[in-house]
């Protein structure tokens, strides 16, 4: 198990390596720098010391060094928990992003947790009760949640909650919350808000488990041995939590592998319809201003989340399923 | 051949029986005779049989129906829309959709409009519009409108229909501009609709070199094509795809970015058909018929192209089909939020980026109609889809 742990752990560090430097090149790319838009908007002011000040801010940044140096730079300054400046307003991209990331991971480890409980409960009641009024219910929510984008749902929601119901459902927390320190009163404002986008991110992973549990379960409800310990006269519960649950539940494991960058894409762009305060809205304007440092930690936080999340589904595929387990030691 | 019949050779002995042979020419399959029915079934090709099994399936046919419609529009965009797309109307901001009537004061005209009339609220400084009911403007069919040009080829001016003499006719509205919302509606289709289309069929090639190279070659051309896979495929696609759209020089033409956001679109969906691709490949050369063809002098391309892809095409169509309606919605997406396309190039998605503020869709809901051939055109296919990967093995 520890040799099956190490193992991922060190694979984890040449992806990370190889996605950090390709995404800092890819934003990177395009002509011009963030600081060439500062610029053109100070010399339409007619500010005389614009190419100057341009020259200082450029200094500042250490734009004049080749892209390699910029990168090892910033690579060499992650370990420090140092990410550089930003480019928007000169503060160090540390301070920008600590308390969004936290309430990021917040975020998307509610949503993981609630596409589970969710689609764990109605997926085993309509394997269970198939064909029933409760299963059709189930197929059609699932139905929608495959079919409706969600960001275009949280459109539609955030539009109907201002015209219906007249509230606004942007933000993660009550306004006099902003900027204060944690408190108990804080997180519950943090939940209430979270519940929206949370059901929105949710939807379409939630409608794939519920199809998925559905029909694993199905699948392991008839074969030979149910009905064998059916006939024996196992209590019905039992006869479903021993044996089938526990064969059907592994896919429903792995699959958080799958499930994670669908969930991060989903937080991303549900994030920016709702103005969230997470890393979604401020990735955005971070590419479109060129802001190199900020976006590349941005991405580099949702690779290293998602490569997180992908281990951990791998250790509980691992502990939940004693062939994995074994399969992996008896490589070495 | 032996001439023995019955009649033409007497009996030699009374005591034996005659040796018989009936003349009737002999046929083979006697014993298992078809009728039409089944003859037409078993001898249909593989193509026909998925047809047949396709057309059971309501949903997928009412949906292909669907989806070629809304494809020839496409054709013929200039010819439905009432408007040019980049008409403005700077007396109708913002105005209202204008409903088509039928009956004006119990007696029946025909479709017609009510004109708009324009107040300003005077605390709000809202636009109001309201419809003048005194005087009905009857629409015209088959008429001469606004001027285009057809594929940006040939100038005409005839139109499906058109607004009232000295009229208007905005059947959902228009925009900050006043541009008629139908019009660029159906403008945006021809963007929205073919970028999934073109995406596909871009990744649909990549997936058949890699994959193929990948599953035929195996080795470390196979390691190589499986690491990349894992690699885009684990990592979160809308954050790659908003830094590589936004990579896209800003001096580049809107129609070299629409170019390029297929690109970009396509580099990041082609490993999930590339590993169909491969792993069928990887079965399929362990054939007889693989290496027959292959100890017979076949080159490899010719072995994949000819032998080997024929055998799951159906699949990897129907599954390229599942995944048309994930381009369109990451084209949207991007456009939505403004790193996609680029005006005067208009999708779904730009016509949707008007409606990021909320506080002014709450006073103009119509801004956010595009929402609803998005979601039609998204269930189509999946509808499509899920008929096509069904149909896809006819003989199970």
């Amino acid at each position: 198990m520890l040799h099956f742990i190490a193992r991922r752990v060190l694979l984890m560090i040449p992806t990370l390596f190889v996605i950090s430097a390709l995404v800092y090149f890819i934003i990177d790319l395009p002509p011009g720098d963030c600081v060439t838009s500062q610029i053109e908007e100070l010399l339409a002011r007619g500010d005389p010391d614009a190419h100057q000040r341009a020259e200082e801010l450029r200094e500042l940044y250490g734009l004049n060094l080749p892209l390699w140096h910029r990168y090892l730079d910033w690579v060499a300054g992650i370990f420090r928990w140092d990410f550089g400046l930003s480019c928007q307003d000169t503060v160090p991209v540390a301070d920008l992003i600590s308390e969004r990331m936290l309430l990021t991971i917040v975020m998307e480890t509610c949503t993981i947790a609630f596409i589970w409980i969710v689609s764990f409960v109605i997926g085993v009641y309509a394997a269970t009760h198939q064909y029933r009024w409760g299963d059709y219910v189930a197929s059609f929510i699932g139905f929608i949640g495959l079919s409706i984008p969600n960001f275009l749902l949280a459109l539609v929601l955030l539009y109907v909650g201002k015209v219906y119901f007249g509230l606004s459902i942007g933000g993660l927390m009550d306004p006099e919350y902003i900027d204060k320190p944690l408190s108990w009163g804080k997180v519950v404002s943090v939940m209430e808000h979270l519940i929206i986008p949370v059901v929105v991110i949710g939807m379409s992973g939630t409608a794939g488990m519920i199809r998925r549990l559905r029909a694993n379960l199905l699948d392991e409800l008839q074969k030979q041995y149910v009905v064998t310990g059916r006939a024996k006269g196992l209590p019905p519960m039992r006869l479903l939590v021993k044996y089938p649950l526990r064969h059907a539940i592994n896919p429903f494991v792995a699959d958080i592998g799958g499930l994670l960058p669908d969930v991060i894409s989903g937080s991303v762009i549900v994030s920016v319809v709702l103005s969230l305060p997470t890393t979604g809205p401020m990735l955005l304007s971070a590419l479109k201003t060129q802001d190199v440092n900020l976006a590349a930690t941005f991405l580099l936080f949702v690779a290293v989340l998602t490569v997180i999340g992908m281990l951990i589904s791998d250790l509980a595929l691992a502990a939940l399923d004693p062939r994995i387990r074994f399969g992996a030691s008896a490589e070495k | 051949m032996t001439d023995t019949t019955p009649s033409g050779t007497p009996p030699e002995s009374p005591r034996r029986a005659p040796h018989f042979v009936s003349q009737e020419p002999w046929d083979p399959y006697v014993a298992d005779k078809l009728t039409a029915e089944q003859e037409r079934y078993y001898m249909a090709g593989q193509w026909k049989l998925m047809w047949w099994r396709f057309r059971r399936h309501k949903p997928a046919v009412v949906s292909m129906v669907f989806l070629l419609l809304m494809y020839f529009s496409t054709l013929i965009s200039e010819f439905i829309a009432p408007y040019d797309l980049h008409t403005r109307h700077s007396r109708y901001i913002f105005a209202a959709p204008q409903s088509v009537h039928l009956f004006h004061e119990g007696t029946f005209l025909g479709p017609f409009v009510y004109g708009l009339k324009m107040e300003r609220d005077p605390a709000t400084l809202q636009r109001i519009y309201s419809a003048d009911t005194t005087k009905p403007q009857p629409l015209r069919f088959f008429c001469l409108g606004d001027s285009y040009e057809f594929w940006g080829l040939i100038e005409g001016r005839f139109h499906f229909v058109c607004p009232p003499e000295d009229g208007t006719i905005f059947l959902l509205g228009t925009d900050r501009l006043g541009r008629d919302m139908f019009s660029r509606i159906v403008y945006a289709a021809r963007i929205s609709l073919t970028i999934g289309v073109i995406g596909i069929a871009l990744s649909f090639t990549l997936a058949l070199i890699l994959g193929g190279l990948a599953g035929y070659y195996g080795g470390w051309i196979d390691s190589i094509v499986q690491r990349l896979t894992e690699i885009i495929k684990s990592f979160p696609h809308l954050p790659l795809w908003l830094a590589l759209s936004a990579a896209l020089p800003v001096t580049w033409s809107p129609l070299l970015v629409y170019f390029g956001i297929t690109i970009i679109l396509a580099l990041l969906d082609w490993p999930g058909l590339g590993r169909a691709v491969r792993s069928k490949l990887l079965s399929l050369r362990e054939e007889d018929y693989a290496a027959a063809a292959q100890m017979m002098g076949a080159k490899p391309a010719r072995i994949i192209g000819r032998h080997l892809l024929p055998g799951f095409m159906s699949h990897l169509i129907a599954s390229a089909t599942l995944s048309i309606p994930s381009m369109i919605l990451a084209e949207t997406a991007l456009s939505f939020l403004g790193l996609g396309l680029r005006p005067p190039i208009t999708s779904w998605g730009v016509l949707l980026n008007e409606a990021t503020d909320i506080n002014v869709v709450a006073v103009n809901w119509w801004l956010m109609l595009p929402v609803v051939p998005v979601i039609l055109v998204i269930l189509a296919y999946q509808f499509m889809g899920d008929g096509m990967r069904d149909a896809a093995d006819p003989y199970a």
